[in-house]
């Protein structure tokens, strides 16, 4: 079948816009349900010890409120850490809310007050008294690098580091350059817009509807079922809408546990919504301490590449994501030895966020490039087209395709990198000076299996469906597309369903994959249905598609046509009579070739160039130019993934310059935990951004070609603007965020 | 938050003799900093007094100066036409801090009244003595990047995050307020303490005092001033150092010079001798760099706040010359002049 691409590459405005903008789109703290009980967290006001009482008395006996839940009365639940296990977690023992007394983070929650209205739930946890006995936190990076070990269970997803190739410590001794330079990365927290919450509806006889804040209902709904011991059939989990995760959202969070404890035991329907500082309680980017070092000979070539990170993780689970792998296959190099530790704090267990380990690693790598160019003398970008990698070393494949010599042409020319003057301190503005960076970007694209619905009715319109959720990524939209050029339907006629357990089964919405697999699982379907109405339409007296087969048609404007002769041609509902139906309707699965996984490594790559503008005696930075330019194959709609790769870029810029959360390590909490003290970028701090998509075609990554966006745009990022602090200072700054007290340091 | 009463106030003798009366009772205005502060169960108020619907909002010609009533909007005072052409240094301040959300709703004498972001202040699972007296302050061996320098004890290093009140204390403005006895009016540089061992006590308001209005005297500095802020984003964040510097020049030569600083210390901080020793001098970074000096020879640095001196010495610089030339700093233009 020849599909037409009316829309799949086009710029698309998001179909769920207009909800979105008009308040109609429900998010999880939105629905409505009758007799709505409403729950409020009290968090622990220690780090590490016991609750040795709770006195609930004074809550309780405020009329309203219901229940109190805490270790001591709550509802039984499954006993064993494997059931507690969600589609994602680390190896470990999943945290269960107010399983017993002891606190292993800061703001551990210790209890839930349940009351007839929001304002009275929250006046009862305000009342609520916990005494503790107390003992002194551990969480210090730093104080525990000693203790760090290499992980000995791996998480399912993520490759541990390859194997040393070379003997890259012999390699090091004998070059004629080398550095060694340690980077540190802070804790980042997701900080979407929309906190975590979960409504539960109780529809009577042990049945639930679950609107959960996560980034794929299914994850929400095994993690219940096994939880909670009850049958799919009776959790059903409608999430349309996530007002942004960034992998927040991947794992349920405990406000689902404690929703649903309560909507059972109470057996009415209760919801939970998170405050901003509990949000700060959740999982977040871990602080990595890393040390890169590396070897090359005159010419700026590598000789040797040593990368070890040591990160924080909780004392219950080791979440672990690819840091140093990427040193490995970015580069061209001989010798390379790579290491990933972990070490065990009193916190929360860290999470995905946006690029996870990818942001932490590629920092610390291309900032050792660019002082590698430094050292050498060499032009930052003729640095890294010298040590180009013509296939993955690391895991010794080839790339299903790498543009990536594209991304560096076309994002230098587009920002002018040749009139780059190499000498720090060299380039300045009145009292501003200018520094201009740039850095390599990578993300693995990722194809997971994902199964989709196409259902085309006979008044032409369509409804492709599948369960994934759309963060705020365009994942609606992009759907649609494929499904209105694969059945040749106009855009405004196609409905996506996302976010519903009784839809087809998708992956969670991470890592990227999501255009490449829920879209792989949309043509499928759609293809099917276009066999079926081939199949009527042959079906029809003289039929002039009697002898056409799938392969030589066309669905075009609610035809299928020949081809070759777009005049040969059966109208869609007339193939519908044929078949004596007014609706056809196939579900399908996508997968990934194992064999494609097995002979050939698949990345995204971008190639980030910065500008900024620096007062240095004030320390102030501006990030006044930012050109990212990304090879990510086909791009299927222009709009929303410029849109990606520019949150991806601001993210970049907030993880460069602002975002940290601060552990006083004497009371093991972040203390800075509201958007007034973290700080995220605003408008005042962003100024242009260019998106580049170079040509890239890829026939192995997926079967559209896809590789996605979500991650590519902030990796390298925080890398490109510290090089071009380091351009415009002089001072190299190796840990992010680079706020201004370094800046003047 | 804790459940509460509510009052409206019909007249200023109501809200004074309601407030008196009760001593958990708080007066509620623009309502931007306190909600945040109940949400946070800081202040646990038993009864709010609503006092928006009292004569106090209006801007108002008195004794050669500007009269502020209580009530009136950061946002109007930032625009008024009077402000912008007499007292372009407050117009200036104001919109150096916030939002325009916040200064919508937020009044002049609730800013006035705007607690600390000390994040110890605002956490209640840790001790504070300024929320609870007596139960200690983390934030001297902890997370102090964003803590006093200058005033500090040793029961509380906590900034007033004010970007106004820098300014209203550059321009020695009078705050206006009535209690139980009567009114009286008070020095700016007299409204806010430093927090010694009652770090509880933001201001010199008695329990039963409302704020009336900020008078403004009539030396407006229109021609020489700036306010030069500093943070950790080009908006929406409080200062880790500002300056507010206002100046009359006889030519090159400083006449009269105004400094205060906010991000320093638990009140917009003002040194006598530092802006006696800038009169008669010629402007230039000497000079300046010598008033910045004996401002910050008594400077105390705790474990993250320290570059806030050096930062300081700078920033008092920056603002002085751009003072002295006539070029303040816009608060539009993120670049700093």
């Amino acid at each position: 079948m020849a599909t037409t691409n009316l829309h799949v590459g086009t710029a698309q405005s998001r179909l769920d816009g207009p909800a979105k903008v008009t308040g109609t789109a429900k998010y999880a703290a939105e629905f409505k349900a009758a007799d709505l009980a409403y729950g409020v967290v009290v968090s622990s006001a220690i780090t590490r010890g016991r609750i040795s009482a709770i006195d609930a008395a004074a809550a309780l006996a405020v009329p309203g409120v219901i229940q109190v839940f805490t270790h001591e009365n709550r509802p039984r639940t499954a006993w064993l850490d494997y059931n507690y296990r969600d589609q994602v977690a680390p190896p470990g023992s999943p945290f269960r809310a107010l399983h017993g007394p002891e606190i292993s983070f800061g703001g551990q929650p210790v209890a839930l007050v349940v009351a007839e209205s929001f304002d009275l739930a929250r006046h009862g946890a305000s009342l609520i008294r916990v005494t503790y006995e107390e003992e002194v936190p551990n969480t210090d990076l730093a104080k525990n690098r000693e203790a760090a070990y290499v992980p000995p269970k791996k998480r399912s997803g993520i490759k541990p580091p390859p194997d040393p190739r070379g003997d890259a410590e012999g390699a090091l001794a004998a070059a004629p350059i080398t550095l060694r330079h340690e980077y540190k990365q802070a804790v980042e927290h997701h900080n979407p817009m929309e906190p975590h919450a979960t409504t539960v509806v109780w529809e009577g006889e042990g049945k639930l509807t679950i609107h959960d804040k996560i980034q794929g209902v299914n994850n929400t709904q095994g993690y219940v079922c096994s939880v909670f011991n009850l049958k799919p059939d009776d959790v059903r989990v409608i999430s349309p809408y996530v007002g942004g995760a960034f992998g927040s959202g991947l794992r349920p969070q405990y406000q689902l546990f404690l929703a649903v404890s309560a909507a059972l035991d109470l057996k009415r329907s209760v919801r939970v919504v998170l405050s901003r500082d509990q949000m700060f309680t959740l999982g977040y980017r871990p602080e990595t301490i890393q040390t890169v070092a590396l070897g090359a000979d005159e010419d700026g070539r590598l000789q040797a590449l040593l990368h070890e990170a040591v990160a924080g993780t909780s004392t219950f689970e080791d979440y672990q994501e690819s840091v140093v792998n990427w040193s490995g296959l970015l580069y061209h190099c001989p010798n390379v030895t790579l290491g990933y530790k972990l070490a065990k704090l009193d916190t929360y267990t860290p999470a995905d966020m946006r690029a996870p380990g990818a942001v932490t690693g590629v920092f610390a790598l291309e900032v050792a490039m660019d002082e590698l160019a430094c050292a050498t003398g060499i032009d930052p970008l003729e640095l890294r087209l010298r040590n180009y990698a013509e296939r993955d070393e690391g895991e010794n494949k080839d790339f299903t395709s790498k543009a990536l010599r594209a991304c560096y042409a076309e994002g230098a020319a587009r920002f002018g990198w040749a009139r780059r003057t190499a000498e720090p301190r060299s380039m300045r503005e009145g009292r501003e000076l200018i520094g201009w960076g740039m850095a390599t970007g990578v993300w693995e694209a990722f194809m997971m299996k994902s199964s989709a619905r196409a259902r085309l009715s006979i008044d032409g319109s369509l409804e492709v469906a599948c369960s994934t959720a759309d963060l705020g990524t365009g994942t609606y939209t992009i759907l649609a597309q494929i499904g209105a050029d694969a059945l040749g339907v106009p855009i405004g006629r196609v409905r996506t369903q996302l976010g519903d357990t009784a839809l087809p089964e998708a992956p969670l919405a991470g890592g990227s994959w999501t255009a490449a697999s829920s879209g792989a699982a949309v043509e499928l379907a759609c293809r099917a249905v276009s066999e079926q109405l081939l199949a009527f339409a042959r079906r029809i007296d003289e039929s002039p598609l009697a002898n056409a087969d799938l392969a030589h048609v066309t669905f075009v404007d609610g035809e299928i046509r020949l081809a070759s002769d777009p005049s040969v041609r059966v109208a869609v509902a007339d193939a519908m009579h044929a078949g004596g139906v007014e609706t056809v309707e196939a579900t399908e699965t996508a997968k990934p070739s194992l064999l494609t996984s097995l002979r050939y490594a698949a990345y995204t790559h971008s190639a980030v160039f910065a500008e900024v503008r620096i007062d240095e005696e004030l320390g102030v930075v501006r990030v006044t130019r930012v050109v990212s330019a990304v090879a990510a194959g086909k791009i299927l709609n222009l709009k929303t993934a410029r849109s990606q790769i520019l949150g991806g870029v601001v993210m970049g810029i907030g993880a460069a310059l602002e975002e940290e959360s601060m552990l006083d390590h004497n009371v093991g909490r972040f203390m800075n935990h509201n958007f007034g003290e973290y700080h995220v970028p605003v408008n005042a701090d962003i100024h242009d951004i260019e998106v580049i998509f170079v040509d890239e075609h890829d026939d192995k990554v997926s079967p559209i070609g896809v590789k996605g966006l979500g991650e590519i745009g902030i990796v390298g990022t925080a890398a490109a603007i510290a090089n071009a602090v380091h351009h415009a200072t002089g001072k190299r700054i190796r840990e992010i965020p680079i706020t201004l007290d370094k800046i003047i340091a | 938050m804790n459940r509460f009463a509510y009052t409206r106030a019909g007249s200023v003798a109501e809200a004074v003799q309601a407030l008196a009366g009760d001593p958990a009772a708080r007066i509620i205005a623009g309502g931007t900093n306190l909600v945040d502060l109940m949400k946070y169960n800081v202040e646990r108020p038993d009864r709010l007094i609503d006092i928006t619907r009292l004569p106090l909002a209006a801007i108002e010609e008195h004794e050669g100066g500007l009269r502020i009533g209580a009530l009136v909007p950061n946002s109007t005072v930032a625009y008024d036409a009077r402000v912008t052409a007499r007292y372009p240094l407050l117009a200036s301040a104001i919109l150096a801090g916030a939002s325009p959300q916040l200064r919508n709703a937020a009044s002049t004498g609730g800013n006035l009244l705007q607690r600390t972001r000390c994040y110890y202040f605002y956490d209640e699972g840790t001790p504070c003595n300024k929320r609870v007296p007596g139960s200690g302050c983390p934030a001297i061996a902890g997370v102090n990047r964003i803590h006093a320098i200058l005033g500090t004890s040793d029961h509380c290093i906590a900034t007033h995050p004010s970007d106004m009140c820098v300014a209203l204390a550059a321009l020695d403005a009078t705050v206006r307020v009535e209690g139980p006895n009567g009114p009286r009016a008070i020095p700016f540089a007299e409204f806010h303490r430093l927090p010694g061992d009652e770090p509880q006590r933001d201001t010199t308001l008695a329990h039963g005092e409302i704020v009336l209005s900020v008078d403004l005297p009539d030396r407006d500095f229109s021609r020489h001033y700036t306010y030069l802020k500093l943070r950790d984003r080009l908006s929406y964040a409080f200062a880790l150092v500002s300056v507010a510097a206002a100046l009359e020049m006889d030519g090159e030569t400083i006449r009269t010079a105004r400094l205060a600083l906010g991000g320093v210390a638990h009140k917009p901080w003002r040194n006598a001798q530092a802006e006696r020793s800038l009169e008669g001098r010629t402007a230039g970074p000497e000079t300046f760099r010598a008033a910045a000096d004996l401002i910050l020879a008594e400077a105390k640095p705790y474990a993250h706040n320290g570059f806030k001196i050096e930062l300081a010495r700078r920033a008092i610089v920056r603002g002085l010359a751009q003072a002295a030339a006539g070029t303040p700093q816009s608060q539009t233009d993120k670049r700093i002049r």
